[in-house]
Parts: C-alpha cells; sequence; structure tokens
C-alpha cells in the first residue's frame, strides 16, 4: 500500500480532464479539491483548520497514549528495525543536550544549532539509505552527521575544535564534512546545501547514465534536509524545478519547526503549506508527522523508492518542532514556552 | 538566559548590562533606548546605542527612511541593533523579512529607485554575497548607467568581518570586495561616534552605501563628547580620523583592528617608537590625503586588516602611497591581514588567522629597522 496514500498529497492537476467548452470557475486555483481547505476563488488560500505546531496524533490528543488500535497507515517495523531507530534517535537527542551542556560550561563556543524534538525526521529518513546515498544538510546538522554513520565521537571532537574531529577542528559545528559517509556538508547559508545536493543527484545519475556504472540497487539517492524559512528562498524553487526537469535521484526533506529564528513561518510565507509547492513543479509534494518516525519512515520507503527506480524527486514536508532556541545564543523570547502552539489563520 | 548573556560578546549575544538596562526599559512606555544618559565624569554610549539611536533618529526626521532585513523587527534585531524601532515605527517602516536577501535587496532597491530611502539589513555580511548582484549591477551602478537620472538612496548594513569561533561561512570581511565598485560607498566604523555619525550620513546620502559594522563591536562602550548626542550630528564621508598623533610610523586600520592598532601603539610608545594611528572610516572613498600627509610625515607605513590580504583593502593604500608619496618612504610599505586560509573553526586556530596586536607591533618594528627578520606567519 502506497505511503502517499496514509497522507494528503496533491498531484499536479490534470487540466485535460475538463469537458470542452466548460470553463474553470477559478483559472488561477488547481481543479483539485484538498481537503480541509477552504476556498474561494480570485482570493489566497485560507487555512480552514487550525495548523498545529506538533501534529502527531498522541501529542494531539486524538490517540490515547500506548493505544493498541492499529495504525492501518504504519508498515510493520521488525523488533531489530525498531531497536535501530529508537537507538539513533536517543543517540541524537543525548547528543545535543551533551552539546548545550559543553556550552554552557565554555567548552563549546561559537554558534551551535541543535535538533532536540525533530530526531523522527534524521532517523526515519537517514536509516533508510545506503553508504553510497547521499546526505546534504544546514547548520542544524549534528544529528545527521550521526544517523549517517559519522562517529558520534568525531562530530563531537569537531565540536571541541580537535584534530580528531571529522573535519579536524577547521569546519565547526555547521560544517560537518564526511566523505566516506557521503555526508555532503554543514551548510551555513540558508539554502545553500540544496543546489549542491541537487547536484549529488545529478552525479549520481550521469554516473549511471553517462559513465555507465551501474548499481543493481538502482540510483544512489540523495537526501537534502532543510526548513521552513529555506523554502521562501529563491534556490529552492530552482532547484524544485530542475530536478523533476532532469528527474534526479533527490528528496527534498522540509523540517518545518514553524520558526526561522524569532520569525514564525506563517508571518514569512504567503501560503504556509509547503508540500504544495512540489506539484507547482510536477513532482509529488507529501506532508507527513515529522514527530512519528513510523510514519516518517513510511514516507521516506516510498520516496527514495521513486528517486532509487530513476522515478524523479519528492518533495516532503515534515511538520516538527524544535524543542530548544535556533541556537544556543537565541534568547528564544518569542515562541511560548510549555505549551503546543496552536495558531489559526 | 543571563548566564549565557554574560559570556563574551563575540559569540553573538549582548552582555549583561544591556540585557538588564533592555529589560528595565522594555518595562517602561516606549522600548527604544533613550538618547539621554545618565551623567558621569564622560559619557559613554555602545557602538549598539549608538546605531540604535542613528536609526531612530533618522526615521524619525524623514519618513520615507524605512528598514527591512531578517528579525528586525518582533525579534528586535538579531544583534538588538533595532530594538523598539518596530514599536516605534510599526510594521510598515520596519519589515521582518522571510529568507530572502536576493529578494529584499532587490525591493529595497527597487524602493530607492522610485522614492523612497530604505535601510538593508543583512544579518552578516556574509549573507549579502546572496544578493550581491542587486547591490552591484542595480544599486552601484544604475546612476551612472541612467546618466545620473536614477539615484539610489539606500543603505546596506549589517556586521562584517570575523567574530568568535562561527567558521569559515560566517567571517569573511567584505571590505575590499565592496570597495572595489565605482558607484558604492563602503564606510567601516570603528567607535560609537563613527557609527553614529557614519550611520547618520549614510542614510542622508543619495547614493548606495555599505555600512560595514563589526559584530564584536556592538558592546564595547566608548567615551563621546557632547555634540555626538545631538540629533543633527553627522560625519562626513570619505574622511578619515587620526585617533592617535606620531612621527615614526604611520598604522592604517578601519574597524575592529582600530582598537587592536591603538593597543600596539602604547606598547611601541613604551619602546621609544611614536606610532600614529589612522582610523580609516571610510573604505571607499578613501582618505588618500590624510594617509599621504601622514606618511609624508612619518615616512613609514603598515596597514592593518582583517581580511584576506590577496586584493586587499592594505594592497591599495600601500599603492596609493607608492604612487604620491614615493620619495617619502623611508622603508618598504607593509600590510597586515588575516591568514590566507578560509577562517577556521578552532579557537587556537581562528587565533592565528587573524592578526594579533603582537603583528602589528612586530611590522611597526620591522618598518623602524628595530627587530628580527619577518615571521612566516605574519
Amino acid at each position: 500500500m502506497s505511503a502517499f496514500s496514509a497522507v494528503r498529497i496533491l498531484f499536479p492537476p490534470v487540466v485535460a480532464a475538463r469537458s470542452a467548452g466548460e470553463k474553470p470557475s477559478a483559472p488561477f486555483l488547481p481543479s483539485l479539491a484538498v481537503p480541509g481547505l477552504t476556498r474561494s476563488p480570485l482570493r489566497a488560500p485560507r487555512l480552514g483548520r487550525p495548523l498545529l505546531a506538533v501534529s502527531s496524533d498522541v501529542l494531539s490528543g486524538q490517540k490515547p497514549l500506548g493505544s493498541n488500535s492499529s495504525p492501518s497507515s504504519h508498515a510493520a517495523v521488525s523488533r531489530e528495525e525498531a531497536l535501530v531507530l529508537y537507538e539513533d534517535m536517543v543517540l541524537g537527542r543525548v547528543f545535543e543536550d551533551m552539546c548545550a551542556q559543553m556550552y554552557y560550561r565554555g567548552k563549546m563556543f561559537g554558534f551551535v544549532h541543535l535538533y532536540n524534538g525533530q530526531e523522527a525526521v534524521s532517523t526515519g529518513f537517514i536509516k533508510l539509505l545506503e553508504a553510497t546515498d547521499s546526505v546534504v544538510s544546514t547548520y542544524r546538522d549534528h544529528v545527521h552527521a550521526v544517523s549517517k554513520g559519522v562517529p558520534a565521537r568525531a562530530v563531537m571532537a569537531e565540536l571541541f575544535g580537535k584534530t580528531t574531529g571529522c573535519c579536524r577542528g577547521q569546519g565547526g559545528s555547521m560544517h560537518m564534512f564526511s566523505s566516506t559517509h557521503n555526508l555532503l556538508g554543514g551548510f551555513a547559508f540558508i539554502g545553500e546545501g540544496i543546489p549542491v545536493a541537487t547536484g549529488a543527484a545529478f552525479s549520481s545519475k550521469y554516473r549511471h547514465e553517462v559513465l555507465k556504472q551501474s548499481n543493481p540497487k538502482g540510483l544512489d539517492v540523495t537526501v537534502a534536509f532543510f526548513g521552513d524559512g529555506t523554502c521562501n528562498n529563491g534556490q529552492f524553487f530552482e532547484c524544485l524545478n530542475m530536478a523533476q526537469l532532469w528527474k534526479l535521484p533527490i528528496i527534498f526533506v522540509v523540517e518545518n519547526n514553524l520558526w526561522a529564528i524569532g520569525m514564525s513561518h506563517l508571518r514569512a510565507t504567503s501560503d504556509p503549506e509547503i508540500w504544495k509547492k512540489g506539484p507547482a513543479f510536477g513532482m509529488p509534494g507529501v506532508h507527513v508527522d515529522g514527530m512519528d518516525v513510523l510514519k516518517v519512515r513510511e514516507v521516506a520507503m516510498e520516496a527514495i523508492g521513486r528517486a532509487r527506480r530513476g522515478e524523479g524527486p519528492t518533495l516532503v514536508e515534515c511538520e516538527t518542532y524544535r524543542f530548544r532556541g535556533h541556537s544556543l545564543a537565541d534568547p528564544d523570547e518569542l515562541r511560548k514556552a510549555g505549551k503546543l502552539e496552536i495558531l489559526f489563520i | 538566559m543571563l548566564g549565557i548573556a554574560r559570556r563574551k560578546v563575540g559569540l553573538g549575544v549582548f552582555s549583561a548590562t544591556i540585557l538588564e538596562q533592555a529589560l528595565q526599559r522594555a518595562l517602561t512606555a516606549g522600548s527604544v533606548l533613550p538618547k539621554k544618559y545618565s551623567t558621569t565624569a564622560k559619557e559613554q554610549m555602545t557602538v549598539r546605542e549608538a546605531l540604535n539611536t542613528a536609526l531612530d533618529e533618522e526615521m524619525s526626521a524623514d519618513p520615507k527612511v524605512f528598514l527591512m532585513g531578517e528579525e528586525v523587527g518582533e525579534y528586535q534585531g538579531a544583534y538588538k541593533i533595532s530594538k523598539g524601532l518596530l514599536e516605534k515605527y510599526g510594521p510598515d517602516r520596519v519589515l521582518d523579512t522571510p529568507i530572502t536577501e536576493a529578494g529584499f535587496a532587490g525591493i529595497g532597491v527597487g524602493a530607492a529607485y522610485y522614492g523612497l530611502r530604505p535601510v538593508v539589513e543583512f544579518m552578516t555580511f556574509n549573507f549579502s554575497m546572496q544578493a550581491i548582484d542587486h547591490l552591484i549591477n542595480s544599486a552601484a551602478k544604475s546612476n551612472y548607467m541612467s546618466a545620473g537620472q536614477i539615484s539610489v538612496p539606500i543603505v546596506f548594513r549589517g556586521p562584517n568581518g570575523a567574530a568568535a569561533g562561527v567558521g569559515a561561512q560566517h567571517s569573511q570581511c567584505f571590505a575590499a570586495w565592496y570597495a572595489h565598485v565605482p558607484g558604492l560607498k563602503v564606510l567601516t566604523p570603528y567607535s560609537a561616534e563613527d557609527a553614529r555619525g557614519l550611520l547618520k550620513a549614510a542614510i542622508r546620502d543619495p547614493d548606495p552605501v555599505v555600512f560595514l559594522e563589526n559584530e564584536l563591536l556592538y558592546g564595547e562602550s566608548f567615551p563621546v563628547s557632547a555634540e555626538v548626542f545631538d540629533s543633527s550630528f553627522c560625519l562626513p564621508i570619505g574622511k578619515a580620523k587620526i585617533e592617535r598623533e606620531g612621527k615614526h610610523v604611520t598604522i592604517t586600520a578601519y574597524s575592529k583592528m582600530v582598537g587592536y592598532a591603538l593597543q600596539a601603539a602604547e606598547i611601541l610608545s613604551k619602546e621609544g617608537i611614536s606610532a600614529e594611528v589612522i582610523n580609516l572610516r571610510s573604505i571607499r572613498p578613501l582618505d588618500r590625503d590624510a594617509i599621504n600627509a601622514s606618511v609624508r610625515k612619518t615616512n613609514r607605513l603598515v596597514t592593518v586588516e582583517e581580511g584576506f590580504p590577496q586584493h586587499g583593502v592594505g594592497a591599495e593604500i600601500c599603492m596609493s602611497v607608492i604612487e604620491e608619496s614615493f620619495e617619502y618612504l623611508d622603508a618598504p610599505v607593509e600590510r597586515i591581514a588575516g591568514a590566507d586560509v578560509p577562517m577556521p573553526y578552532a579557537a587556537n586556530l581562528e587565533r592565528m588567522a587573524v592578526p594579533q596586536v603582537d603583528d602589528i607591533v612586530r611590522a611597526a618594528k620591522r618598518a623602524c629597522y628595530r627587530s628580527v627578520p619577518m615571521a612566516a606567519a605574519a
């Protein structure tokens, strides 16, 4: 069963389905009805439902904790796989907490951006990848590095500026690289990693088609991680276009935690539903609960499968939340503390 | 959170005293930092206060001035430079932008073409690289391309250069890059007086100005004279300041390096070398007259900058002196610059990649033929 049917997905509208002579009621809006949205013609679409910061079924109270009702949408995981996922997420959380502790003791310095709360996204995607697949990240890259297989010791040493660090102390928190593990950075600039990731995917396709290096498993896949703020940046749109145009084996993973430093996603974005930007470029756009590793994993399996088979890119929006500030130097005054944020537009 | 605030200013967080003051003021009506300060023997002002009050006064004086950038509004500024401005002027004049440097720099330029006076903030000038096409091609060159019909009264401001431990992509100095371009003015304030006077001048200037601040200087306090507090206070663009007079060697510097040069001059004076320290204030136009006049007096030149050495500001200054004052030189001109390497992250490497006071002292001594041969790193 397709993971994509378990979540809302909007494929590009099929214009030819309209019968001859019939004028569309709203020429600029797609003809496909999207559940949950109220539309009026010629006005900007507005969400008719509350936009939850954390949309997990358990946390939103729709499903009691420990419920045994089988989530029909979840693919089964074996005990071994589940343990791998669990260990990876716990490692990511503990690692970041230790970074915070070291920072506040003055042993770590500079800009440190922690991933607490978003572990399901990193684990859900990266644990499905092979060693030859590549990952491109942002400055919030410690956990992506660890999930991809860079030894936690090497990442921590890097943060202390030691020569035993994965970049010998030259890169630092925001610039984790590992050629062995195909972790292609670690970039400070918003959106910078997206063209780099698209290029890695291009290289994968080129090696397969031009250099005739065949891989029985299919194309090497690239996963690009970036945030909601990045989705307003030009590079994002340029790469969505080219990735779909050339059918590159890439997955664009949006870690939508609703905040870009102190700027709320809703204040910065004309249409906050990022997954819809995929179909605008002709690729599937998927929205998933980023706090649930099993749901993320299910979506990831399908997206990675598509890419490997040469069917092209996917845009996956993972709704998630960061439990700490933007960086350890961020006073984080603008988010309400202690509660889930529920915002009505 | 105060624990974080008490860390070095260089980590991008304002000092504890500013935090406490700001918290107090935020509780009273009108949270813009007040212009009057409690009188002590000498009035003090931080660079942050200088920039904040300059922005406030210029926005108050001219309704066409508006501020645009990431986190300038509700967050009160990524480095709290625009604190209180949103409350005072509203969201129409203090705009929080999405993360789209190319877009909003271009929008600022267009607004300037068409009658407004934007102040565009880059969270750091490293991010201006995403928008550099607009700074150069649509801002700097338009007055010429349109034969004077279009003027672009825009200010691009933000922190420039190295901070502390922020890595290669957050630490570059862009003074040389922007000063290379005809049509731009490039200013590099050091003290609070510089920051206030030059920002006001930049906002009033009819041409595009690149205003390079320094994150580590934001919290530093400087003594200022009474006239600096006046709302019409303004410094001329293109004029350097002699921060310390001397007889034996001229040391030019800008931004944070001025502080280092002054410390070096103090050390040198104890060894009998009287150094004249010039605070450039303006990289483009460069105050060649002041620099040459000084070198004709001292006959020796050391230029200091934090940026990469090749094609740097020092290269231009040295050439200017060779062209105009060659006969007056008693020693080869020398430039001290950052190491020719992307800024490393590790703290010990970072220290070695940026000029230190010692490097300036040694260079001055070399110019005076007083010391050991040049070390490889300097």
